[in-house]
């Protein structure tokens, strides 16, 4: 004991000030390394280039879509359904239920699309009404291209509102030929 | 005339240095046994007699710790016969369900031992709740436990994806899609879209490695199942073992 306490002073060096330095550069060092490293490995997670279908899509000429017809053509490798009325109004619907994400199908003989999942039913407009999906299906941008092409752009979704007709929420979504 | 043989080899420098003590049935002897050993060093010494009743802990962690020793072995198995591609996948999961030999029983193996670990992980669970054995001073062997579990529900969640069937491919579709909602990092949930995020830089992004489930989502989930998950639940099994033993061994009556 009194041995220690006579040591003590003595193991203290008298200018301590070059070890605190090399402390506090240590510390920061690390600590900038690993919250770095951290950053680092976190980007690494989000890939920038992507091998997936393209999001924007030609899919035809207007004169293609019959008035009064729901296009199924385009779900598999797109996931879009393309819309026309009785009319010259075309919309291009985001073929994902808006319950949990399954794919829903256009049943003609039922003018409806249903959910095979949950049974979500919804009109031809995108309107849910039934099962448990809490509002309409989204849509997506569509545009006429220069070469006289309909041009989905998926990477533009409309995202639909509970209560709200599509039609009205948003008539840009609608495009008239 | 074998056991001549062997004693003979117990004199040698190779016996000498694998048998490294004699085995004469001695309470000293056993401890020693025990406690040189790398492998049965994971048993106490000695325990209560209380600990050993079966009614009261119901084997239940060490049943859990076998299931996870027989999924890492038929796993690294499946590995052998499995190409982690959208390609390949699901008919390499055929493969092994009809032609790969004793396919069939290495999967079923794996697929069972897996709900199984799932339900006696919670029984172990809900066994130290009601037996008071979180309390202190094993709070933090609970917390470890705790982790265990999610430990568990992801190595089982990103082992659905794999065979890359129907029911997986829906399954991670509608998993994934609750991250969208995940708040301040998904692009539906709160606050999301105001901070920036959109299918192409949320966390359920960096999850599936794109905004679908697709190759790179299977090259993930395979990825975290296989390595990264197993080594952090081996890790913290390790911590989880070496804290019963420093807490006081398995908590029994009296």
């Amino acid at each position: 004991m009194d041995k220690n306490e006579k040591k003590q002073p003595q193991d203290e060096p008298k200018n301590n000030s070059r070890r605190r330095f090399f402390l506090t550069a240590g510390w920061s060092g690390l600590t900038a390394l690993s919250l770095g490293s951290t950053a680092i490995f976190a980007r690494f997670f989000f890939p920038r280039v992507l091998f997936e279908p393209p999001a924007r899509v030609k899919i035809g000429k207007p004169s293609e879509f019959l008035p009064g017809t729901v296009d199924t053509r385009f779900k598999d490798n797109n996931g879009v359904w393309i819309v026309r009325d009785e009319g010259d109004r075309i919309f291009a619907i985001k073929s994902i239920c808006t319950h949990l994400g399954c794919t829903p199908n256009w049943i003609e003989s039922r003018n409806k699309f249903k959910c095979p999942c949950h049974g979500s039913g919804f009109l031809r407009n995108g309107l849910n009404v039934e099962g448990p999906a809490p509002r309409p299906l989204d849509r997506y941008k569509i545009t006429l291209a220069d070469d006289g092409q309909i041009l989905v752009n998926k990477s533009i979704v409309y995202r639909s509102v509970a209560g709200k007709d599509p039609d009205e929420f948003y008539p840009q979504s609608i495009l008239k030929v | 005339m074998i056991k001549e043989l062997f004693d003979k080899f117990r004199q040698t420098q190779v016996g000498k240095s694998i048998f490294r003590r004699s085995y004469t049935d001695t309470q000293k002897e056993k401890m020693q046994a025990i406690h040189g050993n790398v492998f049965l060093h994971l048993h106490p010494i000695n325990i209560r007699r209380g600990a050993l009743k079966l009614g009261f802990t119901w084997g239940m962690g060490g049943i859990t710790f076998l299931l996870f020793l027989i999924l890492t072995i038929s796993g690294i198995l499946l590995m052998f016969y499995y190409h982690p591609n959208t390609r390949d996948a699901f008919w390499d999961m055929k493969d092994l369900e009809f032609t790969v030999p004793f396919g069939m029983f290495l999967r079923n193996i794996h697929r069972w031992s897996a709900h199984l670990m799932v339900i006696t992980a919670m029984l172990h669970m809900f066994r130290v709740f009601m037996t008071g054995s979180y309390k202190h001073p094993r709070q933090f062997n609970w917390c470890i436990g705790v982790m265990l579990l999610l430990l568990t529900l992801l190595l089982s969640f990103t082992g659905y994806l794999l065979p890359w069937d129907q029911l997986g491919f829906w399954a991670i579709t509608v998993g994934t899609n609750m991250a969208r909602a995940t708040p301040l990092l998904g692009h539906e949930g709160p606050f999301g879209p105001e901070l920036g995020m959109t299918a192409y830089n949320d966390i359920r992004f960096a999850l599936l490695g794109g905004s679908e489930v697709g190759s790179n989502a299977l090259l993930r989930g395979y990825i975290w199942h296989c390595i990264f998950l197993p080594i952090v639940a081996s890790v913290l099994i390790i911590v989880h073992f070496w804290r019963v033993r420093r807490d006081g061994g398995i908590s029994g009556q009296g």
